[in-house]
This record gives structure tokens, sequence and C-alpha cells, in this order.
């Protein structure tokens, strides 16, 4: 036997270094694009700006480089004061997005499961409209808006643990029933106060922001709450990756091999409802991106969550971004929800999930 | 070793479970035997700490159970269940190296010695060359090696099997059972066939009516005059070159009718 064979079956006795490198290679990949997709997203839109030229602004403002500027003030504004906010605020609610996907597609073992599931932005939707349609909020002046939908997020969190929890456990399948019946409720509640808004511009308003938008993106606090919060929670459910895997496969082998199912689901249910309230805060509810995300970073590197969370994040940054180009570019100058363009691209995607499902089932 | 004392527990208002004792010790394989309906896997399952039992205790190496954080249980307690997870992604040597969990941090990943590890269990149950399949896409005889050498992989100082010869064609059936016994780890399986039970056990406990009916070494408890009531058909014993054999021979259609009638 050749001394290399030897060696490499040493390194490798299960034949798992193949995926792993498979995974490292998909990371360099998606970050590069990562970059190459925020860049060119910058520079598109109504007043189309060079991709060098957009780089250059930006490594300006952050690193005083390069010293000369060739740039007029116009281009500096539309770059750094509208389109970085917003490119950047769109990487963070896709990564958040598909990072919470694949969390609660392990916590209810439900390949159909979204980070809406839990009733979470209908609780957003209802304080996003009570704030639009009835000023609620006011309080929080320029944030009244988000810390409203936050707000409504957090109770339909609370209330979706609460009920889920009444048996005394916290099971797979009493949260996804608590979910559904939550979000129904809360659903009903925001189409009621549209309905008895007098307002038909606030209604109009209303129903963009349910479909989701970027367009508040700034650089505010907002900004910084929603990188900090989303940043962690991918932090966390990368090094729990190894507890999602056991979950996902069932209580009663999790609690065999060292994982107490019903804490862990817990502190889950805290991570995602957190991150969620704070996504859906600043851009409202976009569909099928962390439906859709987390099984097509499956299909790159397999089903370990420590490579599927991380991967998942690249992936749903790229896409919302690019269906934010879209939405801004499309109809320009005026802006299309993004909802509906991830939905429209989301929903022939799904389907030939459903389809290879059955292949592979049967 | 595995003491659990007087525990039980009750599915509804039925008692499946009453006020049972056992005892496992190291380096011995225990077998729990009963009819359908006996409560086995129940009691089981109260050894493992899945369900826990309102009254008694279970202790393991001196340690009381429920005192146990899940990751310390599961270092000393390595289990092998019927939920086995069809559904996952998960190649079969990522499924193996789950085993490994209980051992490592948050933060610590999978070393190249788990790896070694996970490696040599697969080979020990005859899975070696499975590594690299979906754990999914496998027969129902693979599932159930891969899952042992999962467990395997835990290196835990207790072994406990819920029918573990389930879906395994005989072959298999004789060579889990025969690694099972092979291993220095204090093991509990739950059996259906009495003639594995009679050539692979140390010890047996028979359960019947909600509380053990015979317990001792297997010589002992598969005593055709103990069986017979409880399982309700009439059994021979044949010792042949130091093993036990069991035949059955059910009893006529008539007695059957006069059994049920008269209960």
């Amino acid at each position: 036997m050749p001394a290399t064979t030897l060696l490499d079956d040493q390194h490798d006795p299960l034949g798992v270094a193949a995926r792993r490198r498979r995974t490292e290679g998909w990371l360099v990949v998606l970050t590069v694009t990562l970059i190459v997709t925020g860049i060119s997203a910058v520079g598109a839109g109504a007043i189309g700006i060079p991709p060098l030229t957009v780089a250059r602004i930006i490594g300006h403002h952050l690193v005083g480089l390069p010293g000369e500027v060739s740039w007029s003030p116009p281009q500096d504004a539309i770059v750094w004061q509208v389109r970085l906010p917003r490119v950047l605020l769109g990487m963070l609610v896709g990564a958040g997005l598909a990072v919470c996907g694949v969390a609660l597609q392990a916590m209810v073992r439900n390949v159909l499961a979204d980070p809406y599931l839990l009733g979470v932005n209908s609780g957003a939707s209802s304080g996003a409209a009570a704030a639009i349609l009835f000023g609620a909020g006011a309080g929080f002046g320029q944030y009244a808006l988000s810390a409203s939908a936050f707000l409504g997020a957090f109770g339909a969190s609370l209330l979706v643990f609460l009920i889920a929890r009444s048996g005394g456990r916290v099971t797979a399948i009493r949260l996804l029933l608590s979910g559904v019946a939550v979000g129904y409720a809360l659903y009903a509640t925001t189409s009621f106060l549209i309905f008895a808004s007098k307002s038909a511009e606030g209604s109009r308003s209303v129903m963009f922001w349910l479909l989701g938008s970027l367009g508040l993106a700034r650089w505010d606090a907002l900004l910084a709450v929603t990188a900090v919060v989303l940043v962690g929670a991918a932090g966390y459910l990368t090094i729990t990756g190894r507890r999602l895997d056991v979950l996902a496969i069932g209580d009663e082998t999790a609690q065999t091999l060292g994982v107490a199912p019903d804490r862990f689901r817990i502190r889950l249910l805290v991570v995602v409802s957190l991150s969620v309230g704070v996504l859906v805060s600043a851009a409202g509810s976009i569909g099928f991106v962390g439906l859709v995300v987390p099984h097509l970073a499956r299909r790159l590197v397999g089903a370990p969550h420590v490579r599927v969370v991380p991967v998942a994040a690249l992936l749903g940054a790229i896409l919302l971004v690019w269906a934010d180009v879209i939405a801004r570019v499309l109809l320009a100058p005026q802006e299309i929800p993004i909802g509906i363009i991830t939905s429209l691209l989301g929903a022939p995607f799904l389907l030939i999930l459903i389809r290879r499902l059955h292949a592979t089932a049967a | 070793m595995i003491e659990a004392t007087r525990v039980s527990w009750r599915y509804g208002e039925n008692p499946v479970i009453d006020g049972v004792s056992v005892t496992a010790r190291p380096g011995r394989v225990l077998g729990l035997i009963g009819p359908n309906g006996s409560g086995k896997t129940t009691l089981l399952r109260l050894l493992y700490g899945a369900l826990r039992s309102p009254t008694g205790q279970v202790v393991v190496d001196g340690d009381g159970l429920s005192t146990l954080s899940a990751r310390e249980a599961a270092r000393r307690l390595a289990v092998v269940i019927q939920e086995t997870g069809g559904e996952t992604a998960l190649t079969v040597a990522e499924m193996v190296l789950l085993g490994r969990g209980p051992h490592l941090s948050a933060f610590q990943r999978t070393s190249r010695a788990d790896h070694e590890i996970a490696a040599r269990c697969l080979a020990r149950v005859g899975a070696a060359h499975l590594g690299a399949r979906p754990f999914a896409r496998l027969s129902g005889g693979e599932r159930q090696r891969v899952l042992i050498a999962r467990a395997l992989a835990q290196q835990a100082t207790h072994l406990l099997l819920d029918e573990p010869t389930n879906h395994l064609d005989i072959r298999y059936q004789h060579e889990i059972l025969h690694l099972v016994r092979t291993l220095d780890t204090c093991s509990i399986v739950v059996l259906h066939d009495l003639n594995l039970a009679a050539r692979y056990c140390d010890d047996l406990v028979l359960l019947g009516g909600g509380g053990v009916v015979a317990a001792g070494p297997a010589g002992e408890v598969l005593d055709p005059a103990v069986l017979e009531p409880v399982y309700g058909i009439g059994i021979r014993r044949l010792d042949l070159d130091g093993a036990i054999h069991l035949l059955f021979q059910p009893t006529d259609h008539d007695t059957a009718t006069e059994r049920s009638a008269a209960a």
C-alpha cells in the first residue's frame, strides 16, 4: 500500500474530510460573493455608480483611503448615506431570517417551518399597524414604528411560549400548534386595525410594511441593534450546532446524547424570538427566505448544523440583497415591496424542493 | 452498576410498572423479558431517565440519576432506542460522531481521536463501509447497527438497549448480542426472543402483571414452570451442550377459549 494512502486513512478514518473541505470551499466562495454582491448592489439603482468608485468611497469613509477624492459629493451621499446602510441591513435581515429558519426547522422537526411560524411576525405586524394607524409608541420618537413592532413581536412570543408550556413540557408539536394559533389571532387583529382605520394613506403604508422593505435603513441605533442581535444569534446557533443535530433527530435521542431537550428548546425560542422581533421591526415581514435558504444550505454542505448555519447566513444575505436590488430597479423610480420579490422567487424553488423530497423518499 | 428501587409508572389509570426493583451489575448482561404490555420498555425508560418515577429511585454508580446533568448521564448511560430519526439528512459517519457529543464542551469540535473512535465503533458492528451513506436511506437492520455504533462511541459505562435485534436478520441478531456480551460494560437488554435471552444474558428479570415475576440467573428464570403461566404457552426446555433451548407448543384452541372465558 502506498505511504500516502496510509497517511490519509490515519488522518481521516471516518471519511468525512472531503465534506469538511467542501464546506470550507463554499464558505470562501460565498464570502467573496457576498462582498462582490455588496459592492454591486450599492452601485446599482436609478443613478448607477461604478463598483470601483463604490469601493473607493467606502474605503475613504472607513480607513481614510484613498486620500484623493475623485468622485462627486452626490455620489458620496448616495453610497454612504443611502445605499450602504440599506445593503448592510439587507445582509443582516437575510442572514437572520436564514439562521432562524434553520433553528426553527430543527426545533419543531419540520422542513416547512419558517421564522414566522411562531407568530412573531404577526405580533410585530399588529404593533406596526397600531403605530402607523393610531400613533402607538409615539413616545419612542423616530423609533416609534420599530419599537411598537418589537413590543408586538415580544408579546406574541411570550404568548406562544406560555401556551406551549401550559402542559408542563414544551414539545415540538405543542410549539408548532400554539405558534400557528397565535399567528392567526394576531393576523386578524392587524386586519381589524386596518379595517377600523379611516386613513387610506395609513392603510397603504401598513400594507407596504407587511410586505417588507429595507427603506428604513439609516446609520442609526436600529441598524446597530439589528447587527448585534443577529450576529449574536448566528454565533450562538453555530456553537450549539451539535445540539441542534440531536434535537432534530428526536427528544429522546437528544436526552440520551446529553442534551436536555426542553431546556434547549426554550433557549432557542428566546434567541429566535429576539432575532425575528428585531429584524421584523427593522424591515417588515419578508417571506420565503427563512423557509428556502436552509434547504439550499443543506444541499450544499449536508445536514450538520455547524456547517449549515454559517452557510445559510451567507446565502440568505446574498439572496436578500439581490432581491432588494430587483425591488429597487425593476419599476424604478417606484419601489416594489421586497416580500413580493422573495415570494415570487421562493415559491417555484419550494416546488422544486418538494419534488426532490418525494424523489428521495421513494 | 444501576440500582433501581421501587420505581413505578402508570399510563392514565393503569399502572404498568408498580414498585419494581432491579439491579444491573458491572460486567454482566441483564435481560428484561416478559409478554407484550408487561412494561419492559417502560422499565428501561425509567432506568435511563426518559421517565422519572414518582416513587423510589434510580442510582447509577452511586449517584441518583435525577441529580446528574443530561451530559453526565450520557457519559454513564449509552442507550439504543426505537426512535431512529429516519428523516434526518445526516450521513452514517455524522450520526455516529454525535455519540462523542457528551464528551465535548460546547466550543470543542470533534478531534481526530473522536473520528478514530467513531470509525472503530462502526467497524465493530460491521458497518465501516456505510460511513458516507445517508442514514435515512439505510435498511432497518443497517440503521440498528449504526445506532449501536453510536452508543458504543459514547464509551459509557452502561449500555441499555431496547429490542436491539428488531429488524436484524438471524446472523446480526447473534452478532450484535455477542458484541454486547463481549463488552466489559454493564448492559441491560430488552428482549422478546427467549432463546436469545437464554444464550446471551447472565441475569434475567421476568416482568408480568406490573411487577417482577422472577429475577435471577438466566438458568433459574427460564424455567417452564415459571414462564408458562406468564406467557400462556406450553414450553419445553432442552439443555444441549450446556446451552438452554426453549421449544414452544401452543396450547390447543379449546384451552385458549376456556382460559379467555374464565378471565
